[in-house]
């Protein structure tokens, strides 16, 4: 369960910075960090085991069928990754505190921080390739709500879009070479797929998965030709670039590399796909990375570099370059974070980043100065700091390999990158921190505080603790992630010292040949710019600008606007598709023996078809078309009484009662009339539409009615179940609160959110807006009635309602076992409330209420959940309901159920959402000047004394 | 009887499905009320007719009914209210907002 728990908790912590960030800032980073770092402690706790070389799982049934499993293990490369990932999001939310303006939403940043940190950390820890792809998708569309934070900045949406698009479609590649991986495997789950190798590589889907995945773990990882996307990312702010795009989403891509590494490296498709892509990225991106001004995308391209670096490591496929790709993802993670943060200090202090305008903040900025050396040394490679000692390894393993017979390609090349690596690193500190101090910085820098430099400045310290003493640091863990990555133990040898090897030599070559280079950067520069690039938004722009035109004209012209347009579609297609399946079918003559006519229901009918014809030809008249429409609801009730389904005609004249009253509420408001404006031809046409669509629904219920059941149904079984499993003899009543009783209590939350919808509805027309102001000016356009709240009426339905509740409870109890229960019994209690509204109006009512509204409906929730609940300490399955017979001595015998309690919820609720929904209307009349009443009853005298008003 | 309940529910629902046609809100409303019977007594009748046979257990009933299909249709009574009440607030909220109740949002569409 741990794995799992640790993979869940930044998911739980994304909920917490928004409810903190009103206690403070720094209570919200505490409190986010605080998560973070329990996380990291639980991971803590089982590294012992996994450097020992055990695997830690955890293993929870989700989708067998899909092959689908929440499959987690740990082993080195997971606890490696994990703790990066743990590790600096710590160091990142300490930074992010301090950079983050008072401007900016914290609680927001800090959420979608976590939500992506969650999708990290499921990533190295899923085992189960499905689960990793829910994982890889998550951290894509997270890193899109961080790219895109600062949303008023134009290149934070465009970077966030084109960043989605190249690594969402990167993902969608990667989906199918996991599907097809899956399939040759014959299982989702990683422990199984990596055993597979043989199967693997000898099967003829070997080379399109490989392909696939590659282009994910490309995309992702910004590969040649898909690392335009990450510079445009930078419009991040600085602790996202830090964190996501250097030190851990752009290395899923490696991570997934490294994973797989056991079940598809060790092939030349494998070589030449994955060390090429590598080798032409590491040389690409740094020459790029020299001639960027901007320090961000400076780090960019030369983090593209290093991964490309680290992917050709990958690549190679022996051991030795295994251990060297470890061991440099973790010096990269450190001193790139660093550079990422003192970059970001540096654009905080002196509000820009551009090295043309930066020179001479050694004296300035001590601190950052330092910190930025220390890291820029290691990045370029000089001894005794740690990217000296990776690269150094890398150098070694560049040196004996073979490119497609040429000896020298890969030397040469790997030392070209080095080369510019050298130069561009050492232009980040010269052109920042050295030189003469100017006095034209957009903003006077000094050193910040110690919140913001601590974050780097550890970074910084670790990158010279693993330079010194790279074995006590880091072998153990390069030993157990490299140990995990290949499948077989190792033992890494990591030292300063290897003697005159050619490494040595290309290395000294590489840094002479940097500072040359960085010596000839004015002219170089010069010729960079005179010479003509691809430019990569515009390209992607411009595939990416007509696709979106192509959709948005084709999805306006479908969505028009016309809502009645799409109904008559949609009625069409309906009825088209109805008449091919029925005349593509076959079907038997009905055998059943219909059911004899008799006259009262005859007449019944007879008024249904003529109230319906009647509303249809004169739904113009509003308030006749109300009226007629009860009149239809009422037949319709009194046709389920006739036809033995005493609670549904209790129901639905219950339920029509209230219809007709909140439908005369808003009528109010409404126009009474509705114009004729249909041209005769739309008319026909709609006409020629209601009658097939009814015509076919009509002879479809005809033509089962007049049928055997095709199956036997399962409503014996709730008939034989009824008394004896529910303790009810009312089966409708019974499957409700029992047999599906899950499903009511589905219904009845559903019912609670319309009328909470409802209530907001109202709120927004309250709020100051046209129809607030349409509401204040309402014309009273119909004099006031005499007496508008009459003595009778008043009279009446106080004496009605202790009569009405005497009836609700009865009908509530007896539900059971006769026709009723909670939602006729709660219709019952609301229409006798709401005659109170209508009888004395809304001022008077209201103030005599003694609950909430709201409070009701979510009581209601709450008591059918309990009684859900409470199956489960008798140990059953949720809403399992039992019952017991009661003797009270003056009483008989009667029975009590559980499902009583959930009866209540649901009485409780149907109350609460009827009433919500017609006191909501009723509060826009008290705003449209209808006064409130204090008195029971009143006398409406003319208010200029006598005589019409 | 059961030619009755057929040419009923048939009725409602070309009632319902003209009225919703209509381009004014109020009317659409009241033919989604005619529509929702419509398909009540439809999902209703499609566990057969019976006339004196409720389904509620007793010693001396000759029968019962489908009970399910009533408890579906029980809910679905109830809902239907639900979702009424949340459509007559939105489209009186668009009309007081835009001082329209017309359906579409183009005047010249649709017609």
């Amino acid at each position: 369960m741990s794995l799992a728990l640790i993979a869940a908790l930044p998911f739980l912590g994304a909920l917490l910075p928004g409810l903190m960030i009103r206690s403070g800032r720094t209570a919200c980073a505490v409190v986010t960090g605080s998560v973070t770092a329990l996380a990291l402690l639980m991971l803590g706790l089982h590294a012992p085991a996994v450097l020992r070389g055990e695997i830690v799982q955890t293993r929870i049934d989700w989708m067998p069928g899909l092959g689908l499993n929440a499959n987690f293990f740990l082993d080195g490369l997971g606890l490696l990754f994990a703790g990066l990932i743990l590790g600096i999001g710590l160091l990142i939310i300490l930074y992010a505190r301090f950079y983050l303006s008072r401007q900016d939403s914290m609680g927001q940043f800090y959420s979608y921080l976590m939500l992506f940190q969650g999708a990290m950390v499921g990533i190295v820890l899923s085992d189960n390739i499905l689960l990793l792809l829910v994982f890889w998708e998550l951290t894509s569309l997270s890193s899109f709500l961080l790219i895109g934070y600062w949303k008023h900045l134009p290149a934070g949406r465009q970077g966030a879009r084109m960043a989605l698009t190249v690594t969402g479609m990167g993902g969608l590649s990667m989906i199918a070479g996991m599907l097809i991986l899956g399939q040759i495997a014959g299982s989702y789950d990683l422990t199984v797929i990596l055993q597979a190798r043989d199967a693997i590589q000898a099967s003829e889907w070997y080379l399109p998965a490989l392909v696939l995945i590659l282009l994910g773990c490309f995309t992702k990882s910004a590969q040649f030709p898909f690392h335009f996307w990450l510079p445009h990312a930078m419009a991040a702010p600085t602790p996202v670039s830090a964190y996501l795009h250097s030190a851990t989403m752009v290395k899923a891509g490696l991570f997934l590399m490294a994973r797989m590494w056991p079940a598809l490296a060790g092939t030349p498709e494998w070589f030449y796909l994955v060390a090429t892509t590598g080798l032409v990225t590491m040389v690409v991106a740094a020459k790029i990375a020299l001639f960027k001004d901007d320090l961000k995308a400076l780090l960019a391209f030369s983090t593209v570099s290093h991964l490309g670096l680290i992917t050709m490591l990958l690549g190679f496929g022996t051991k030795s370059a295994a251990i060297a790709a470890i061991f440099h993802i973790i010096n990269h993670a450190t001193f790139k974070a660093a550079l990422f943060m003192t970059a970001g200090i540096v654009d905080h202090e002196a509000h820009t980043r551009d090295l043309k305008r930066l020179g001479g903040l050694r004296k300035l900025m001590p601190i950052p100065f330092t910190i930025g050396t220390v890291a820029a040394l290691s990045m370029a490679g000089i001894p005794p700091l740690n990217g000296f000692l990776s690269k150094e390894m890398m150098l070694e393993e560049a040196a004996h390999t073979v490119w497609s017979g040429q000896a020298w390609l890969m030397p040469v090349f790997a030392t070209l990158g080095a080369l510019f690596s050298v130069a561009y690193s050492l232009r980040f500190v010269a052109h920042t921190f050295l030189g003469p101090v100017r006095d034209d910085y957009p903003h006077r820098p000094h050193d910040p505080g110690f919140g913001m430099w601590a974050a780097p400045a550890f970074l910084a310290a670790l990158v010279v603790a693993i330079g010194l003493a790279p074995m006590p640091m880091a072998a153990w863990l390069v030993d157990a992630a490299a140990g995990a990555t290949i499948g077989e133990a190792v033992h890494a040898h990591i030292y300063h010292w290897h003697g005159l090897t050619p490494a040595l030599w290309m290395s000294v070559a590489a840094i002479g040949g940097g500072l040359v280079l960085l010596g000839l950067h004015a002219p170089l520069m010069r010729a960079w710019l005179a010479t003509p690039r691809p430019e990569a938004k515009r390209l992607f722009d411009g595939l990416v600008e007509p696709l979106a035109a192509f959709a948005r004209r084709l999805s306006s012209g479908l969505h028009d606007g016309a809502l009645s347009r799409y109904f008559a579609i949609a009625t069409f297609a309906i009825l088209a598709a109805g008449l091919y399946a029925f005349f593509s079918g076959g079907h038997s003559a009905g055998m059943r023996a219909p059911t004899p006519v008799e006259v009262v229901p005859a007449a019944g009918w007879l008024l249904l078809i003529v109230s319906t014809v009647t509303l249809v030809l004169f739904h113009h008249n509003r308030v006749v078309a109300l009226v007629v429409l009860g009149v239809v609801g009422l037949v319709v009730s009194m046709g389920f009484a006739y036809l033995s389904a005493p609670d549904l005609a209790l129901t639905q004249i219950l339920v029509e009662v209230a219809t007709v009253m909140l439908l005369l509420l808003a009528l109010n408001f409404l126009p009474k009339r509705t114009p004729m404006e249909s041209s005769a031809s739309r008319r026909f046409r709609d006409g020629i539409l209601s009658a097939g669509a009814g015509l076919g629904v009509g002879c479809l219920i005809y033509m089962m009615m007049t049928r055997d059941f095709a199956f036997s149904t399962i409503a014996d079984y709730h008939l034989a179940n009824a008394k004896t499993g529910g303790g009810g003899t009312n089966v409708v009543n019974v499957i409700l609160v029992d047999f599906r009783g899950y499903d009511t209590f589905g219904e009845i939350t559903v019912l609670g959110i319309a009328a909470l919808v409802i209530f907001a509805v109202t709120e927004t027309i309250l709020r100051p807006g046209p129809a607030n102001s349409r509401l204040l000016s309402w014309a009273q356009e119909h004099r006031h009635a005499g007496d508008r709240h009459p003595l009778m009426l008043v009279v009446a339905t106080r004496l009605m309602l202790p009569v009405a509740i005497v009836v609700g409870v009865y009908i509530f109890l007896r539900g059971h076992n006769m026709p009723g229960g909670g939602f006729i019994a709660g219709l019952v209690v609301a229409i006798a409330a709401l005659m109170q509204y209508m009888a004395s109006g809304f001022g008077w009512t209201a103030a005599r209420k003694r609950v909430e509204y709201h409070a009701l409906i979510a009581m209601g929730v709450l008591i059918a959940g309990a009684a859900g609940v409470g199956a489960w300490f008798a140990g059953r399955p949720f809403l399992t309901s039992d019952y017991g017979y009661v003797h009270l001595p003056p009483l008989e015998e009667f029975e009590l159920a559980t499902a009583m309690i959930f009866d209540t919820g649901v009485f409780l609720a149907v109350l609460g959402a009827v009433l919500l929904a017609l006191a909501s209307i009723s509060r826009i009349a008290v705003r449209a000047g209808e006064e409130g009443s204090s008195t029971p009853y009143d006398i409406d005298l003319p208010r200029d004394g006598f005589g019409d008003r | 009887m059961e030619i009755l309940v057929a040419s009923a529910v048939g009725t409602l629902t070309a009632a319902g499905i003209y009225l919703i046609l209509r381009m004014r809100t109020f009317p659409v409303i009241v033919g989604l009320a005619l529509l929702s019977y419509a398909v009540n007594v439809f999902i209703f009748a499609s566990g057969r007719l019976a006339v004196g046979l409720p389904p509620v257990l007793s010693k001396t009933a000759q029968g019962y009914t489908d009970p399910l299909t009533q408890a579906l249709v029980l809910t679905a009574i109830v809902i239907s209210f639900g979702m009424t009440a949340v459509i007559v607030m939105v489209a009186l909220g668009a009309f007081l907002e835009a001082g329209t109740d017309r359906m579409d949002s183009d005047d010249e569409a649709g017609q």
